[in-house]
Parts: structure tokens; sequence; C-alpha cells
């Protein structure tokens, strides 16, 4: 599409005084090299992330960018040792934790925005403008902000309510989804505007309730941008790390981001090399499959704030 | 697929809302009401009153929207709302609360939890006899006493009953009891249940070396604020000003003698609270004139809200250069263009911390690649210069992905006639894109510049994960560090456990970088230009 534009010849291109097709050649030449260059940048601390957790000796000292061993069985040491002393590093726990906080706040976030959206969408009442734009609003500061409130209000809860309280996952899982009620209620009720009035008014005038057509025509036809919202809030969630750190205290509540962080980079860095590799390895798997298969629905999602400014 | 729909929604019945939903929303209700109440109480109780009034508003509004018919549609909307409350307004507004008063270390309780505290403590006054004790214990496993007292009187006292006189040596067995094993008389003494003996009013608690009649220590007297100690006779006033129990008395005759004194210099003292018996009370302004007056914050702080803006500053322009950099090459039709982007978006698509370690880990001054690569390179996280420069560089390769993203986008949506109008006129092609391509990307791509310089602002995670905003600054008298953002500082002051944990400050700076990244969000924004048109599209 943005072709046509690149077609255009411009005064400068004319007086250069190399033919059409030479001048494309350089060209693209020239873009190639860069894009290469860039491409080096991007995945050398990727490549050698890789190489590290397949170093059998651990330390970063005896690392070199591609492993020198003589036994290919060697090459998983790092993570035979770190999935298999349970004790020492719950990684399966933390894997758990992580999973277990990230699913139940993506459907949280679904299941509790769609129907906000939906009436916002819908339905015509009295404070329905200012509403949204104070939910807005709110957003312009950061749940992040306000973590020495956020954790001194789950340390008091967490005395009446103790499955909500500081250091449990459903307390960081009540955080996560309050602090992106706002954002992914706009996000949706989009969508859900881009849905025909049509369909539903069809199904009112068949005689369906509000909640039957929100239910068998709405959610129906908006299920991919659900399972999208669901899908980014999950991987958003298990890549957090700061709340987590905040509100997290024990080695068995910690999520994976908050184990691998305390347990290997906080001290002896460097020894540790290897395991720290290992579970970053892991670690990194979940985003980048979601973010390579989805990356046309992320790269949408990013412009339309921007083409709409 | 909407034909299918079409056909499935004949199949629906027109429904009338029936006694059982009806029924069973005001049962949902009563009973989020009487746990919201048992909850509201139980706070009050505790002096909590913040976050009783918080769960109080919220309930009643989802109340009033389940129970209004003009309110019908919100009922849809109450869930998420409750949740916004509660997770992004209350902690707002409770900052705010909290950058008024002393809650930190040695104020964290309320007065109310303070007094429960004290009254709890007890003391064996000296009118009060110590009796040495044996404990007994029988098949069922009750405990029985046999107590000796200093004047040589002896007694036999069975769970909570009476006192019965006794004498002569202490038996093996008696009344069906037998003497304990060191075993029993330990867990005599662990479980607290049963450390009580003998009748109401005369009633002995156990401890390791003697059984006696324990009172209360403490007697709070909510009409004069104060507290008596009954074992020293002492009073103890509520200071509210400084969040103290204070020696009044002491306090007003140091005063007579030096008008200097402080109420802070005589403050109640006790095992179990090392600073003095402290409670969380409003402070006014206390914290903000400290922010902004006290001469050895300053320099740190000077140096660390320089750099904070800094950093965001040239994160979004180092970012945004790349990433506009990038997406002009991949404009147009290119063999390869599809693997590219794949190859290119994928430091974005990795979790910013295991990136930000893994960059830390290619630093590393002894083993990391860059210095065996260029073996002279000095240890970057030594110099707060080299530290800041590596940071921009790891920000750039964490960040640029995005403008790349949005500006392919932004790009596609600019009108190619724009272009070929601009031939007509004899236009170059810097010129085309220094006149048509950047004013035009910058006005869709400007408000998330602006989100990415409030982003960036509070880039926590990139700045404690590569080096805890470390190296430190020498001679700050709370620990801050040369790369420490105003965020990172933030949770230093709270949480890092170097000195006392200061929330009150900690929620000051919080409020100080509300205001800041308001305003430029406002400011830049043109958050009133930005409202009408969302008002629009609404």
């Amino acid at each position: 599409m943005s072709s046509v534009s690149r077609s255009v010849i411009f005064r400068g291109q004319k007086s250069s005084g190399l033919t059409f097709k030479q001048r494309r050649q350089l060209q693209n030449l020239v873009r190639y090299a860069i894009l290469s260059v860039l491409v080096v940048f991007a995945l050398f601390p990727v490549l050698w992330i890789v190489s590290a957790s397949l170093n059998p000796l651990q330390s970063m000292a005896s690392q070199s960018l591609i492993p020198n061993v003589s036994d290919p069985a060697l090459l998983l040491k790092n993570y035979r040792d770190l999935l298999g002393n349970p004790d020492r590093y719950p990684f399966f726990r933390w894997l758990l934790n992580s999973t277990l906080v990230a699913s139940v706040t993506a459907i949280g976030i679904v299941s509790i925005t769609a129907p906000a959206a939906y009436a916002f969408s819908r339905f015509n009442f009295a404070g329905r403008r200012s509403l949204l734009l104070f939910m807005l609003l709110v957003q312009v500061f950061p749940n992040l902000l306000a973590m020495v409130s956020i954790f001194l209000m789950l340390q008091q809860l967490g005395v009446y309510l103790p499955f909500i309280g500081f250091n449990t996952a459903g307390g960081l899982i009540l955080v996560y989804i309050g602090g992106a009620m706002g954002t992914n209620t706009w996000l949706m009720k989009g969508f859900f505007d881009s849905i025909p009035r049509e369909l539903d008014e069809a199904a009112l005038v068949d005689g369906a309730t509000i909640l039957q057509t929100y239910t068998r025509i709405i959610l129906p036809v908006a299920r991919p941008i659900l399972i999208v919202i669901g899908v980014l809030s999950f991987v958003g969630v298990f890549n957090e790390f700061v709340l987590a750190r905040v509100l997290l205290r024990d080695k068995e509540t910690w999520t994976l981001m908050v184990g691998l962080y305390v347990n290997f980079v906080s001290s002896n860095f460097a020894n540790q090399w290897g395991l720290f590799a290992a579970g970053a390895v892991i670690g990194m798997l979940p985003t980048l499959i979601v973010y390579l298969v989805l990356q046309d629905q992320i790269a949408s999602g990013t412009t339309a704030g921007a083409v709409k400014g | 697929m909407i034909t299918n729909t079409l056909a499935r929604r004949r199949s629906v019945q027109p429904a009338i809302p029936g006694v059982v939903t009806l029924l069973l929303r005001y049962i949902g209700l009563m009973v989020v009401d009487a746990f919201a109440l048992w909850l509201i109480f139980s706070l009050i109780n505790d002096g909590i009153w913040e976050l009783a009034i918080a769960i109080g508003l919220i309930t009643l509004l989802v109340n009033i929207i389940n129970l209004s018919l003009p309110l019908k549609p919100l009922r849809w909307i109450s869930p998420a709302f409750a949740l916004l409350a509660l997770g992004v307004i209350y902690p707002i507004v409770y900052t705010v609360y909290v950058a008024f008063t002393n809650y930190g270390d040695g104020h964290l309780l309320t007065k109310a939890q303070v007094v429960q505290l004290l009254e709890r403590r007890t003391f064996v006054p000296e009118t009060g006899v110590r009796y040495r004790w044996e404990a007994f214990i029988n098949e069922a496993g009750e405990y029985a006493l046999w107590l000796t007292a200093p004047d040589g009187s002896a007694f036999f006292v069975i769970g909570q009953g009476e006192l019965q006189p006794v004498s002569g040596e202490i038996p093996e067995t008696y009344q069906g009891f037998r003497r304990a094993t060191r075993a029993e008389r330990t867990r005599l003494l662990a479980a607290a249940a049963n450390q009580q003996f003998g009748p109401e009013g005369n009633r002995l608690s156990v401890t390791r070396d003697f059984a006696a009649a324990l009172v209360p220590r403490f007697r709070y007297d909510s009409a004069t604020d104060s507290v008596t100690d009954m074992q020293t006779g002492a009073v103890f006033t509520a200071d509210d000003e400084i969040g103290f129990f204070v020696d009044r008395a002491a306090f007003e005759a140091a005063r007579a003698q030096n008008p200097e004194a402080r109420a802070r210099d005589f403050v109640m003292k006790i095992e179990g609270f090392p600073a003095g018996v402290g409670y969380r009370t409003v402070i006014g302004f206390a914290n903000f004139e400290r922010f902004f007056n006290s001469p050895a914050l300053r320099g740190p702080l000077l140096s660390i809200f320089a750099w904070t803006v800094a950093f965001a500053f040239f994160s979004v322009a180092s970012t945004f250069a790349l990433g506009l950099l990038v997406a002009l090459l991949m404009q147009g039709k290119f063999a390869g263009r599809r693997v590219f982007r794949t190859l290119l978006i994928v430091p974005y698509a990795i979790p910013a911390l295991i990136s930000v370690v893994t960059w830390r880990g290619m630093f590393q001054p002894q083993f990391g690649i860059f210095s065996q690569i260029f073996p002279g390179l000095p240890n970057v996280f030594a110099d707060g210069t080299l530290t800041r420069i590596a940071i921009l560089i790891v920000n750039l390769w964490l960040g640029y992905p995005y403008f790349m993203l949005v500006c392919s986008g932004a790009l596609a949506a600019i009108p190619a006639d724009l272009y070929e109008a601009a031939q007509v006129d004899g236009a170059s092609r810097f010129q085309a894109f220094r006149f048509i391509t950047l004013p035009l990307l910058l006005v869709s791509v400007g408000p998330l510049l602006v989100s990415s310089f409030t982003f960036n602002f509070n880039n926590y995670t990139l700045i404690a994960a590569f080096n805890e905003g470390n190296p430190v600054i020498a001679d700050s008298p709370i620990p801050a560090g040369q790369t420490d953002i105003l965020i990172s500082y933030t949770y230093r002051i709270a949480f890092s456990g170097q000195g006392r944990a200061d929330f009150g400050l900690a929620a000051t700076i919080s409020i100080i970088i509300f205001l800041i990244v308001g305003t430029v969000t406002v400011m830049q924004m043109g958050l009133t230009r930005r409202w009408e048109e969302v008002s629009r599209n609404v």
C-alpha cells in the first residue's frame, strides 16, 4: 500500500546520473546492509543468552559464544540442574504461579470488561460519557506509581481476608485486574462499536432479552477480539516484575520473573549465569511465541491509536 | 457466521424477568453486603478508617446501582468500576493521605491497634504472690498445679478450680493426677490456653519460673487520651503531632528549664518498641517540607530528578529515531521484508526483565562478552556516566521495535497523493520527508511519544534490573544511586530494607511524580483538545 508513494520519482533522484534500475539496486544494497546490522544488534543478546544456557560449566567466566562441549548431553546440564532441584530453585512452582496469576487475571479482565464495554457501546444513560472519560483519565496514573499504598492496602486487607492479602497470588491478581479495567474497557468498547447495531436490534425485535443478545449475538461475533485481549493480558502479567516484586515476599509465592531476578541476579550473579540463562530461555518462550504468532494483530493494535490520534 | 447467529436467534424465547432472577439478585446482594459490613466493622475496630470508608462507599454504590431501576445499565459496569475503585482510585487517594502521615517503621500501627497491644500486656504487682509450681497431669490430659508460696504454704489447683490448701512434700500422685514429665511441662508452657489456673478473681498465669496473678500493665483513658503504666505509675499522653505517647510531665518540666526541649525526646519506651511507642498519624506537610527543604536530601534529589528527565527524554528520542529509520527502510516491497520484520521485532517480544539482565551480563566487567571483545573496556557499573550510557543503549534495544511498528502504521496512513503533489512542485526527496512525512507523522505519533516519555519516566524494571540504581551516591543520608530515577528511589525508601522504611516520604515522592507526569501529559498532549476528539468518538 505504501509502495505507491515510493514509486513517485523526485527531482533529486533524476539528477543522480544512474539509471533507474541501478539506483534501485543501490538503494536495496544500502537497505539490506543497514537492516542486517540492525538484525545483528537485535538478535545478538538473544543468541548470547541461549548460548549461556547451553554452557555446562554454569559460570560466566567459562562461556564462549559457541558452547564447547564434547558430549552433546552436557548441553542441557543447566536445564537439568534448574529443573531437578525443586528445593533450591522451585522453578516449576514459579512457573505455575506465573501461569496461574496470568490466566486468572486474563480471564478476569476479559469477563469483567466485556459487559462494561457492551453497556458503554450499546446503552444510552446519564453520565455515560463522563464515566468513560473518567476511566480514561484515571489511566494516566499507572498503578505502579501507587505501589506504596497498594502494598499497605493489601497488608491491611490480608489481616481480615488472607486470600487477597500481601504475599498472595490473590492480592496480586486483584491489583492487576483493577489496574487493567480502564484501558481494556476502552479497547473493547472500540471493537464492540464496530459490530453493526442491526445485529442486536434484530434480536431484540424478535424478543430476546438484553442478556441473551449479549451472550448469543455479541460475544460469539467478538470472540477473536476477546481472545486477543486475553492473550495479550496474559503475556503482560506473565512478564510483569515491579508489582510482583513489591507484593510477593516468599520464595513459594514468587512469580517466574521475581524468582529469576531475586534468586539468580541479586547475589552471586556471574557464577549462576548458566542457571539464570536456562530459566530465561524457558521464561521468554511463551511471550516470544505469542508475539511472533500474533505480530500482525499487535502491529495493527499499536497503530490503531497512532493513526486515529 | 452472521447467518448462523440470525438463524439461532429465532429459538430465543422472549423472557420476562422472573421471580427467581429477582430473588437471586437480592440474595447475592445480601451476601455481598453482609460480608462487606463484617469487613468494615473489623477495619473500624482497628482504627483503619480510610479503607473502611473506601469499602463502604464501593458497597454503597454497588447497592444503589443494583436496586435502582433508572441505573440499570450501570449494572453491567459495576464490577469493572468496583475493581477500578479498589485497584486504582483508592490507591491514588490513599497515596495522598499517606504522604501527609508519618506511616513507616516505628509508626506502622494505628493508635487503636497500639492501645490494644498495650492493654494485652500484664505484670505481677508488688502485692502479688509468686508461687513456685510443679505440674501434674491425669489420664485425660488435664493439668493441675502444686503451688508453693514464698511463706511455705502450699495449694493444689485443678484447672480453673478453687485453690485447695495442702501440706507436706510434693507427692508423686495426688487426687488421680501424677507428676508431669519434663516434656509435658514444656507442652503446658507452650500452650497458651493451658496457662491460666485458679478461679475467677484469682486467676494465675504460669510462666517458666513462677505462677502468679497477673494484672494488666497499661490502662488507656480515652478522655485524656493517655496511657498509665500501672507498674511505674507514669502517665504518657498521646501526641498526635509526632505520633508518639509522650511523658508530658517530664517534657513540661524540661521545657521550663530549656525552651528548646522537644517532645520527641520524652517518648514512652518499653520492651518491643525500640524507637518508642509510636503510632501513625497525620503530620501535615512535614514530608513535603523534608522533600523540598532538607539540605541533606537536596543534592541527591536534584541529581536523581535531572537524570530521570534526561533518561526519559533521550530514551524516547533514540527509540523513536531508530524506529522511524527502520520503518522507512521497511517501506515498499522487497525480498525478505517479512523475515526482517519478524527478526527485528524480537526485542519487543522478550520479557523486559530477562532482556535487561542479559544485557547486564554482557556488560559484566570481568567475563561479559563486551570485555572479551574489547579487553580495555573499563568497569561500566563502577562509573555513573558509563552506567547511564549503557542504560540508554539497553533501552534503545528494548524500545525501538515499538516505534518501528507505530511508525510503519502511521507512514502507511499518509496519503500518496501528497507526495505526488510535492513532486509536481519540484520538491526533493529530503524536502518531501522534511515537510510532509515528518509533520504528519508527528501529528499521529505525538501522543505516543508523550506516553512513551511517561512510561520511561517510571521505567523501574530497567533501572532496577540493570544495576539497582547504583553506583551509590556517596554522601546521601538515605541510600541513593547515581542511576536511580524517582520511582526506583521511591522503592528504595519504602521497601529496600536499607535504613528505615518511610512510607510517608515515599508516598510524597509518588505524588510529585504524579504531578510531573500529569503536567507533561496535559501540556504536550493538549489533553483538552484530545478530549474533544475523544468525546466526539464516544
